[in-house]
């Protein structure tokens, strides 16, 4: 064997961790009524939901790339305090209860927030209760996530290769375009799969800062707390299938993971 | 110990939730000693599962009304007023009782009202109004008076709903004797006072 044995207690400690994820699982999937899962996952309810959620977490996804790339650029080349107080405000959300998370995005982009109420008076545009409000909560809840696995990245980043490009006489865009980028494309990878599965999952700032109407807000989650409540058949049905796409994903994750 | 000082003891542990989120979580085999629910419907169904001891007893009774923002400036004045194009209008789900009766009480009043978010709890609904996002909401006569942040335009006698709620003792509730308590003080004189001075109405 060339690898180091795992000292047995740690094995034991592992297998705990392991059962902690593995028994909730195998419990919905007991649980199930599979006699129902096709009608569950044809039912207008259902698919209205899963193609809001799909909508929602791919926009999202698509907006923290945008804005989430150029900021862990930025944070990689800080130091110090500012590095620091940046880093602390982009992790915010992931430890910030989603609820307020919401309605902290309320107060600013609300009809009477900070960002909102200019929008509102001068438009007519009112944010909440739409789809685009679940965007905004899936991409302020999921970005970090991106961010973090980007900046590690760069740190990482081996970077004799941007120096020579420089050197070489390319500017500043096009060392990013044709060298930083094309070097990130695992964490940028990763990270995008990341943010896209948190992005899924996002539940309390939604329903705080977008509300609950299928078609235009509710997603898969939201579909989930209103069936637990209603019919549990239902929920579960549900829930199995957010973790089958969920599952895929981080399966998909592994080998990036692993392979790297 | 007597009922009086059982706040004061620290003796009752107190679980919120909207009656739905209680009652789902006793029938998954919650531990408890007292479940009041918000309507008939969730108590029945624990009550159907052979959970409760006893009979459940109707502790106080809550009507609808229109949560507004402060001096309505809306001029909101009924429940027909809700199906206005120029307002966001914000209910409870139907899945949540006090969804449910805004649904019978809009039924009753012949509006068609198409709200902009249907809250997964009513606290949901008064939150939106209170933040000035929603222009109104309808909601328990009790969540006005305690909010403060919210005015609210009354639901005439003819479209009104009144809810029941009802108390009950749990079966193999761990504190036999406390839970016993606790019931016969909410349903005295002094618990309904404090009852009525939330906005709810005696049983």
């Amino acid at each position: 064997m060339s690898q180091a044995r795992i000292p047995g207690p740690l094995l034991a400690l592992a297998a705990a961790g392991l059962l902690l994820f593995l028994v909730p699982l195998a419990a919905l999937i007991v649980r199930a009524p599979w006699d129902q899962v096709g009608p569950e996952l044809v039912a207008p309810e259902t698919t209205t939901a899963l193609g809001l959620s799909l909508f929602c977490s791919l926009t999202a996804t698509a907006l923290a790339l945008i804005l989430g790339v150029p900021l862990a650029l930025l944070l990689s080349r800080t130091t110090g305090t500012v590095r620091a107080v940046l880093r602390a405000l982009t992790t915010l959300p992931m430890v910030l209860p989603p609820v307020v998370g919401g309605v902290a995005l309320l107060l600013a982009f609300g009809r009477r927030g900070l960002a909102g109420a200019p929008l509102y008076t001068a438009f007519g545009i009112q944010i909440p209760f739409s789809t685009a409000a679940a965007v905004i909560a899936e991409t302020f809840v999921a970005m970090p996530f991106l961010v973090i696995a980007v900046e590690g990245g760069l740190r990482a980043l081996d970077h004799r290769y941007e120096e020579s490009a420089r050197a070489l006489g390319a500017g500043a865009w096009k060392v990013f375009a044709r060298v930083t980028l094309p070097l990130l494309r695992p964490a940028i990878f990763s990270g995008a799969v990341l943010c896209w599965a948190r992005a899924l999952g996002e539940f309390g700032a939604t329903i705080t800062f977008a509300g609950n109407l299928p078609g235009r807000t509710q997603t898969v989650p939201l579909a989930v707390y209103v069936a637990l409540e209603t019919k549990a058949e239902g929920a579960i049905v549900l829930s199995l299938i957010l973790l089958a796409v969920s599952l895929a994903i981080l399966v998909g994750l592994r080998d990036r993971w692993l392979g790297a | 110990m007597e009922a009086p000082d059982l706040y004061a003891s620290g003796a009752v542990r107190l679980s919120y939730a909207g009656s739905q989120t209680l009652a789902s979580q006793l029938l998954q085999g919650a531990k408890a000693d007292v479940f009041a629910s918000a309507d008939v419907e969730h108590m029945t169904a624990v009550e159907d599962a052979g959970l409760i001891d006893g009979t459940p007893q109707v502790f106080a009774h809550n009507r609808l009304e229109i949560a507004v923002a402060k001096g309505n400036p809306k001029n909101i004045r009924g429940l027909r007023d809700l199906s206005r194009k120029d307002l966001v209008v914000v209910l409870a789900d139907p899945s949540v009782p006090a969804g449910k009766y805004a649904q019978e009480a809009l039924a009753k009043a012949g509006a068609t009202v198409k709200a902009s978010s249907l809250e997964l709890q009513v606290t949901g609904v008064l939150s939106k109004v209170a933040l000035g996002e929603a222009d109104a909401g309808i909601v328990y006569v009790s969540d006005v008076k305690t909010s403060g942040q919210v005015d609210g335009v009354p639901i005439p006698e003819s479209e009104n709903v009144i809810a029941d709620y009802p108390i009950a003792i749990l079966k193999g509730a761990p504190n036999l004797r406390l839970a016993r308590s606790f019931v016969a003080y909410v349903l005295s004189s002094k618990g309904q006072a404090i009852l009525e001075a939330a906005g709810f109405e005696k049983a």
